[in-house]
């Protein structure tokens, strides 16, 4: 691939990127937004943060396939407890980095 | 004397950096494991640094990287990335209500940034209260400039790295489960999230690619707006 092609894919791959970031953003910073959609949205960021994290704790990659046994799920207990008990975002991916790595270690 | 006005703003761009750490932290060796790839499937240094700059998204990159070097078509690798990026409609559509009013150049500068990771944390901490949008948009530009510059030095350096080292491949997922606990609020947020998981499972192990998140955060937050709405009925008729 010559070097304007290459640079004219990012150029498209920068765009379907850009795109749905910016247009919900601009459309909807300037209207009061139906009550029914304000509440929607209001659920949204809870149901992705857990739909990013259900496939790494419980899930093989490569095939795809359920598990109870990965290092991953098994860190998250400690994660999670001190976050609830904590509040503190920096002690918490402290805490998580270093229960991966001991786990890692005897698992 | 020193002017009130720099350093307000050097406080909001120091708010910004010190959220963004653990972003920063977890980019940087999946950045260089991208370059390593990159570097594997051909691309030259320059290459890895336009891409990094003009699509910043961390999977859609990985796979467009992946079909570049099994020489797939360009219509192909756009709408693979399309369709895995279609999940920040619904991030971009959530931090809306923290922008009235702003304006678009703002708007356009913001956007660019919005990853998952700097969503995840731009929103709790606007939900939090007190999160300046500036502070928010050195977030967005300090991720990237991690982004940037991990891919790159992995294309260079990258297998000289030794994968693992003291838990960094946590770093993000730690990050995702402290946001979510800070998110729980309520029973009706309990149950969303548990039904979120419980659909992206489903979705991840039967349909191909990486249309997961779309689809399940966006049923079980209509799940969870129905159950919000039917207790509520419920309350009003006892």
């Amino acid at each position: 691939m010559s070097s304007r092609d290459f640079l004219l894919l990012m150029l498209a791959l920068g765009a379907v990127t850009y795109l749905p970031r910016l247009l919900p953003l601009v459309m909807l910073s300037r209207r009061t937004l139906p009550g029914w959609f304000a509440e929607w949205l209001e659920l949204i960021p809870v149901a992705i943060l857990s739909a990013l994290i259900a496939p790494t704790l419980f899930a093989q990659s490569n095939p795809r396939v359920f598990t109870l046994g990965k290092v991953e799920l098994f860190a998250a207990l400690p994660t999670l407890l001190c976050a609830c008990k904590t509040r503190s975002l920096a002690g918490t991916v402290i805490v998580g980095m270093l229960s991966y790595w001991g786990l890692r270690q005897i698992m | 004397m020193p002017n009130p006005i720099a350093i307000k703003e050097t406080g909001l761009v120091r708010a910004g950096l010190a959220a963004a750490w653990p972003i920063c932290l977890g980019y940087f060796p999946i950045g260089l494991s991208l370059g390593v790839l990159a570097q594997k499937g051909g691309l030259a240094p320059w290459q890895m640094a336009a891409m990094s700059l003009l699509v910043f998204a961390g999977g859609a990159q990985f796979i467009a990287v992946a079909m570049l070097a099994t020489g797939a078509s360009a219509l192909a690798i756009v709408s693979t990335v399309f369709m895995v990026n279609l999940r920040h409609l619904l991030m971009s559509s959530a931090l809306a209500v923290h922008f009235p009013g702003v304006s678009r150049r703002f708007l356009a500068l913001f956007a660019y940034g919005l990853t998952d990771e700097s969503f995840a944390v731009n929103l709790t901490r606007f939900n939090q209260g007190g999160w300046n949008r500036f502070s928010a948009l050195t977030l967005n530009h300090a991720a990237n400039a991690t982004w940037v510059v991990s891919t790159v030095a992995g294309v260079y350096l990258g297998q000289l790295v030794p994968p693992g080292a003291a838990g960094v491949d946590y770093a993000l997922t730690g990050m995702f489960l402290c946001l979510l606990a800070f998110q729980i609020s309520s029973p009706i947020f309990t149950a969303t999230a548990l039904l979120a998981a419980v659909l992206s499972l489903l979705t991840y192990l039967w349909l191909p690619g990486n249309a997961y998140v779309l689809v399940a955060s966006s049923l079980a937050a209509t799940a969870g707006l129905a159950l919000k709405r039917a207790w509520r009925k419920r309350e009003k008729t006892s």
